[in-house]
C-alpha cells in the first residue's frame, strides 16, 4: 500500500487532508447518516464542497482566525464539517457536551468566549440563551435542525443551511481570502479545543494541535493497519476526545467513512445496518450488551439455551485462540465453524459486530468475562489507555498479545515512563499544547522535557512488556512491611462479581488488607427468590450465612488472582464482613458519581475497621443514616467477620528471605 | 352563506386567519337524550381551538359532530365556505380533516410504520392490481408516501419505534402515533380528543410540545378536547366550555377563567 505513504510536509492540516482525500477518494463514501429511515451519503468530494460552503458562510458571518466555535448537538455529519469549516477560518472548534446543562454549559462558553455557537437543535438553542441571559455574552448562533426555530429572533441567528447558501454566493468574493486562510495553517495551529470532565474542579481546556492530531491519527492508524475501506459509528459525545480522534483524525487521515446513527435510540439498530469495521466502547456499552443477550437467552425456548450454552462452551474454548494466531486442533476448528454457524455468527450480526476487525474498550477496568465473551466469539476486542492531553493513545494492545489486566504497549511515537512512587508518564507527539488560559495547571502537569503526569499508577509487567494499570496514584500506598497497596486493584476485582455492588479494601500502613462488602440488592435478592430463602430486610439478607458464604467464595477467588501477581500478592485480603447497609453519597459515603471516599469511610466506620485488625469475629455498632427526604436515623446492627485464605505467601517470602 | 371574519394576532405573534369552520345552532339529539342544545363557535384558520368541559357535558359528541360522524339533528355545520351534509368517513378525510381518538385506534399488530402509513391512504391512487404488481405507479407513489412519513416520525422523534408492532408500545407512545397517522393525512383541520389522557408529566408535555410545533410547523388548525385544564389554559387560543350539552363560555383563557358560569360549572355551586 506505498500510495498511503504521505507526501511530507503537505499534510499539515485537517482541511490539508480533506484536500487529499478528496483526490485520492473523492467518491468513496466520506459521511454518512441516517435521516428519514435511509442512509443519505455524501462522497468525500461532496462534503468538501459542503465544508467548503459553510466555511465561506462563517467568513461572511464574521469568524476570524482565533476565535473560539462552540458545537454542541450530536452527532451529525454537518457539525464535524462545522468543526473543519471554523478550522479553514483559522478558528477552533470547542465542541461542547450536548447533555451539560446550561450551568455547566455557562462556564466553557464564557472560558472559551465562543462568538459563534453551532447549535445541533432547539433545545441546545434555548440553553444557549438561557446561558446569555444570565452572563450577558453575545454569540452568533447556528443551527442544524429548523425544527421549532421560526418564531425565534433571528438578529443574531441563522440556520446552517442559510450560511452555507450565503457561502455560495459570496464563493468568487471570499474564496481567495479562505485559500489563503487554509494555506496559513500548520502543525503547529490549534486543531480542536477540548474540556476535561473536570471531576477535580473546574473543566480545563485542553487545546491540541494539528500536530497532536495528525502524528497521533497516523500512527496509531498505521499500528492497526487502517484504511480507507472501515466503516465506523460515531456515537460518543462529540466533546470527547476518543470522538475527535476516531471520527475526525483518524477517519481524516485513513479516508475512512464514519456514520451518524439516527439518534441515541436507533444506535443497535442502525449499527447493525452498518457494520462497523472499527469500533470503540466503553466497558458499560458492552456489560449492557452482554446483559441484554443474557436476559434473552433466559427468555428463550430450551432448544435455543442448550445451543446457546454448547456454542459458548466451544466459543470460550478455542476463539481466543484463534484471534492470537495459537495452534488450534483441526477438531476444534470444526466444531468452532459450527458454531459460527449457529450461534455466534448470528449473534454477533445481532449486535452489529460481524465486521469488527479492531475493536477498543478503555475508560474503566473491563470485567474479565465481558471481555472475555467478547473475545470468544471472534470480535479482536482489545485495550487502550490514554487521556485527553495525550490525543488518546498512550499504550494499546498489538492484535495477538490481548489480555483483560493489561493496557498493552506505548503506542508508536509515544514514550512511557514509571515515576518512583509509581505514577506512569508518557511523552509524545500527541502531547497538548497547553490548557488554555491556565498557564499554572499547564506547568504543574507537563514538565519542561514534556514529560506528562497522568496520575495513575501502574507498572510494566517484565514478561511482556505491557503497561498496566492498578489504581489512581495518589491512593496507592504502601503496607507496613513496604509492600504496595493498591486497594482499588483489588475493589474492582471483587466488583466484577454482580453480587458485589462495592467494596473498600482497607491496609495502607498496616500489616494485612481487609474489607467491606457491599452486596447488590437486586443480583443477591434475585437469588433468595431462587433459592427460597427469605430475608425482611437488606441488613437481614446482607448477614446471611449463605450470602456470608457466597461472598467468601468470591473474595477466595479474587485472592487467588491477585496472588498471581508477585507486586500485588500483599493486598490479599486477609478478613472481611458484609456491611448492613449501602454506601450512599447522602450519607457522603461516595460521591455523586458513586466513587467511594475511603477518608469519610475510614472515620466514619473506624469501630468496623477497628474489628477487621483486632480478631474479634463479630461487632455491634451503630451507624447513622440520612433517609430521602433528609431526616437523620440510627441503624444498628451485629456485624460477623470472616478470615479469608490467602495465597502464595510462601513465594513472597522467599523472595524476601533471598 | 358563512360570515367571513376577521383573522386576529395571538399573544406570541401568530396571524390567525378568517373562518375555516363555522358551527350554527348546533342540537344533536339520542332518542330522548339531549347531547348537545344550540350550541354554535367558530374554528379559525391556523388556531388552536379547545372544547373543555365536565364529564358529561357533550364534548367529544361535539368532536363528532366536528369529524362529520354524527349528523346533527338541528343546525348548520359550514366547512371552507360550504355548507355539509351527511358525509361517509372517506368524504371527511377527502376534505382534510383527520383525527386522533381518546381510546386509541391504532391497529396492534402492525408496525408503527404501517399504521402511519395508513393515514396517507387517501393520496394513492394506484389500483389494486398496480399495487399487487409493484408497477410503476404503485412504485413512485409508495416513494413518495413513504418519504412523507418518514419526515412525520422525524418530526415526532419515533425513528427508534419505527418497526415495532404497536401493541408493544406503551400507551404515551401509542398517543404519538396516532398523532403521526393523523399528520400523514396532512389535515388543514386536525382534531385531537384527549390527547394527553392517561399521561405522565413528562408525557404530558412532549405531546404539548408537538401539538404546538405541528401547529407552528405546518400551520395545521387544531381542535382539541382535553381535560387537563393546566394544558388547555397553555396550548389554545381560544376555548369553549360545555355543561350539560349547552355552551357556557367562549373565548381565550384569561375569559374563560374568569367566567363565573365557568367557575360554577367546574366547582359547583351551592343549591339554597
Amino acid at each position: 500500500m506505498t500510495d498511503r505513504q504521505p507526501p511530507a510536509g503537505d499534510l499539515r492540516s485537517v482541511p490539508a487532508l480533506l484536500a487529499r482525500n478528496v483526490a485520492r477518494f473523492g467518491n468513496r463514501p466520506a459521511y454518512r447518516e441516517k435521516e428519514y429511515g435511509i442512509w443519505q451519503s455524501w462522497t468525500w468530494a461532496q462534503a468538501a464542497a459542503e465544508i467548503r460552503a459553510l466555511a465561506l458562510g462563517f467568513l461572511a458571518l464574521g469568524v476570524k482566525p482565533g476565535d473560539h466555535v462552540a458545537i454542541i448537538g450530536r452527532n451529525r455529519p454537518a457539525h464535524y464539517w462545522g468543526m473543519i469549516a471554523a478550522q479553514m477560518c483559522g478558528a477552533v472548534p470547542v465542541p461542547l457536551y450536548q447533555d451539560a446543562v446550561a450551568e455547566e454549559m455557562a462556564y466553557v462558553l464564557d472560558h472559551c468566549g465562543a462568538r459563534f455557537i453551532l447549535c445541533g437543535d432547539q433545545e441546545q438553542v434555548d440553553k444557549v440563551l438561557e446561558v446569555e441571559r444570565a452572563t450577558g455574552a453575545l454569540a452568533q448562533i447556528i443551527y442544524t435542525d429548523k425544527r421549532g426555530m421560526r418564531k425565534y429572533d433571528h438578529s443574531r441567528m441563522n440556520a446552517l443551511a442559510d450560511v452555507q447558501a450565503e457561502g455560495r454566493a459570496a464563493a468568487q468574493r471570499l474564496g481567495p481570502q479562505l485559500d489563503a486562510l487554509i494555506a496559513g495553517l500548520d502543525y503547529d495551529s490549534n486543531c480542536v479545543m477540548l474540556y476535561t470532565s473536570g471531576t477535580t474542579g473546574k473543566p480545563k481546556g485542553v487545546v491540541l494541535s494539528n500536530r497532536n492530531i495528525i502524528e497521533t491519527a497516523k500512527n496509531t492508524a498505521e499500528f492497526d493497519r487502517l484504511d480507507q475501506r472501515e466503516e465506523i459509528v460515531a456515537y460518543l459525545p462529540m466533546a470527547w476526545v476518543g470522538d475527535f480522534i476516531f471520527s475526525m483524525g483518524q477517519a481524516m487521515w485513513s479516508g475512512f467513512t464514519v456514520n451518524c446513527p439516527e439518534g441515541a435510540h436507533t444506535m443497535m439498530t442502525d449499527m447493525r445496518e452498518i457494520g462497523p469495521t472499527y469500533f470503540f466502547a466503553p466497558p458499560r456499552v458492552f456489560e449492557g450488551q452482554l446483559t441484554s443477550v443474557m436476559i434473552r437467552i433466559e427468555d428463550a425456548g430450551r432448544v435455543k439455551r442448550w445451543l446457546f450454552r454448547k456454542g459458548m462452551e466451544i466459543a470460550r474454548r478455542t476463539g481466543p485462540a484463534l484471534l492470537d494466531g495459537k495452534p488450534v486442533s483441526f477438531g476444534e476448528r470444526i466444531a468452532y465453524g459450527v458454531g459460527k454457524i449457529f450461534v455466534f455468527g448470528p449473534l454477533k450480526n445481532t449486535l452489529g459486530l460481524s465486521r469488527v476487525r479492531v475493536g477498543y474498550t478503555a475508560g474503566e477496568a473491563i470485567g474479565p468475562e465481558i471481555f472475555d465473551f467478547y473475545r470468544s466469539l471472534g470480535i479482536n476486542l482489545k485495550q487502550l489507555y490514554g487521556q485527553t492531553e495525550a490525543s488518546v493513545f498512550i499504550t494499546q494492545q498489538p492484535d495477538g498479545q490481548v489480555r483483560s489486566d493489561t493496557v498493552g504497549v506505548p503506542s508508536p511515537g509515544v514514550e512511557v515512563r514509571i515515576g518512583e512512587n509509581g505514577e506512569v508518564y508518557y511523552r509524545s507527539p500527541g502531547t497538548f499544547v497547553e490548557y488554555y488560559k491556565n498557564a499554572e495547571s499547564t506547568a504543574s502537569t507537563k514538565d519542561p522535557q514534556g514529560w506528562v503526569a497522568t496520575g495513575d499508577a501502574g507498572f510494566f509487567e517484565e514478561a511482556t512488556g505491557h503497561l498496566r494499570i492498578i489504581d489512581r496514584a495518589k491512593d496507592v500506598g504502601k503496607m507496613a512491611d513496604g509492600r504496595m497497596f493498591a486497594p482499588k486493584y483489588v475493589e474492582n476485582k471483587l466488583k466484577f462479581y454482580p453480587n458485589i455492588l462495592e467494596a473498600v479494601v482497607i491496609g495502607n500502613g498496616r500489616d494485612y488488607c481487609t474489607a467491606m462488602i457491599n452486596i447488590d440488592l437486586s443480583a443477591v435478592g434475585n437469588w433468595a427468590e431462587r433459592n427460597n430463602i427469605s430475608y425482611g430486610s437488606y441488613q437481614e439478607l446482607a448477614g446471611h450465612p449463605q450470602v456470608y458464604a457466597t461472598i467468601r467464595e468470591h473474595v477466595e477467588a479474587v485472592n487467588r488472582s491477585v496472588a498471581e501477581d508477585p507486586m500485588l500478592s500483599g493486598c490479599q485480603v486477609h478478613r472481611f464482613l458484609v456491611l448492613h447497609k449501602e454506601l450512599d453519597p447522602d450519607d457522603g459515603e461516595m460521591t455523586r458519581t458513586r466513587k467511594v471516599r475511603r477518608a469519610v469511610i475510614n472515620d466514619k466506620f473506624a469501630d468496623l475497621v477497628a474489628a477487621l485488625y483486632d480478631g474479634s469475629s463479630s461487632i455491634h455498632t451503630r451507624t447513622e443514616v440520612t433517609y430521602e427526604d433528609g431526616r437523620k436515623g440510627q441503624i444498628s446492627a451485629t456485624l460477623r467477620i470472616e478470615d479469608v485464605r490467602v495465597f502464595g505467601g510462601a513465594t513472597q517470602q522467599k523472595v524476601a528471605a533471598e | 352563506m358563512m360570515q367571513a371574519h376577521e383573522g386576529y394576532v395571538t399573544d406570541d405573534g401568530r396571524q390567525i386567519g378568517g373562518t375555516v369552520m363555522e358551527l350554527k345552532n348546533i342540537t344533536l339529539r339520542f332518542g330522548g337524550v339531549v347531547a348537545i342544545k344550540d350550541i354554535s363557535f367558530d374554528i379559525r384558520q391556523g388556531e388552536i381551538r379547545a372544547i373543555i368541559g365536565p364529564n358529561g357535558a357533550g364534548k367529544s359528541s361535539m368532536l363528532n359532530v366536528i369529524s362529520g360522524f354524527y349528523h346533527p339533528q338541528e343546525g348548520e355545520v359550514w366547512f371552507k365556505g360550504y355548507r355539509r351534509g351527511p358525509m361517509k368517513p372517506y368524504q371527511v378525510a377527502r376534505l382534510g380533516i383527520a383525527r386522533t381518538f381518546q381510546n386509541i385506534a391504532l391497529f396492534d399488530g402492525m408496525s408503527v410504520l404501517d399504521n402511519i402509513m395508513t393515514g396517507r391512504l387517501n393520496k394513492m391512487k394506484a389500483g389494486f392490481l398496480s399495487q399487487a404488481m409493484w408497477w410503476s405507479t404503485a412504485e413512485r407513489e409508495e416513494n413518495e408516501n413513504r418519504e412523507a412519513v418518514e419526515k412525520i416520525i422525524d418530526f415526532l422523534e419515533i425513528q427508534n419505534i419505527r418497526k415495532t408492532p404497536v401493541g408493544r408500545l406503551p400507551y404515551g407512545l401509542k398517543k404519538r402515533v396516532e398523532l403521526a397517522r393523523a399528520l400523514a393525512a396532512e389535515p388543514q383541520l386536525l382534531l385531537l380528543d384527549e390527547p394527553m389522557a392517561g399521561m405522565n408529566v413528562e408525557e404530558k408535555e412532549d405531546m404539548s410540545r408537538f401539538i404546538l410545533d405541528v401547529n407552528d410547523e405546518f400551520g395545521t388548525t387544531i381542535c382539541l378536547i382535553e381535560h387537563d385544564m393546566g394544558v388547555v389554559m397553555d396550548l389554545s387560543d381560544r376555548v369553549v366550555v360545555m355543561d350539560y350539552g349547552r355552551k357556557i363560555g367562549d373565548g381565550t383563557p384569561d375569559q374563560v377563567r374568569n367566567n363565573q358560569d365557568v367557575i360554577d360549572a367546574y366547582l359547583g355551586v351551592a343549591h339554597d
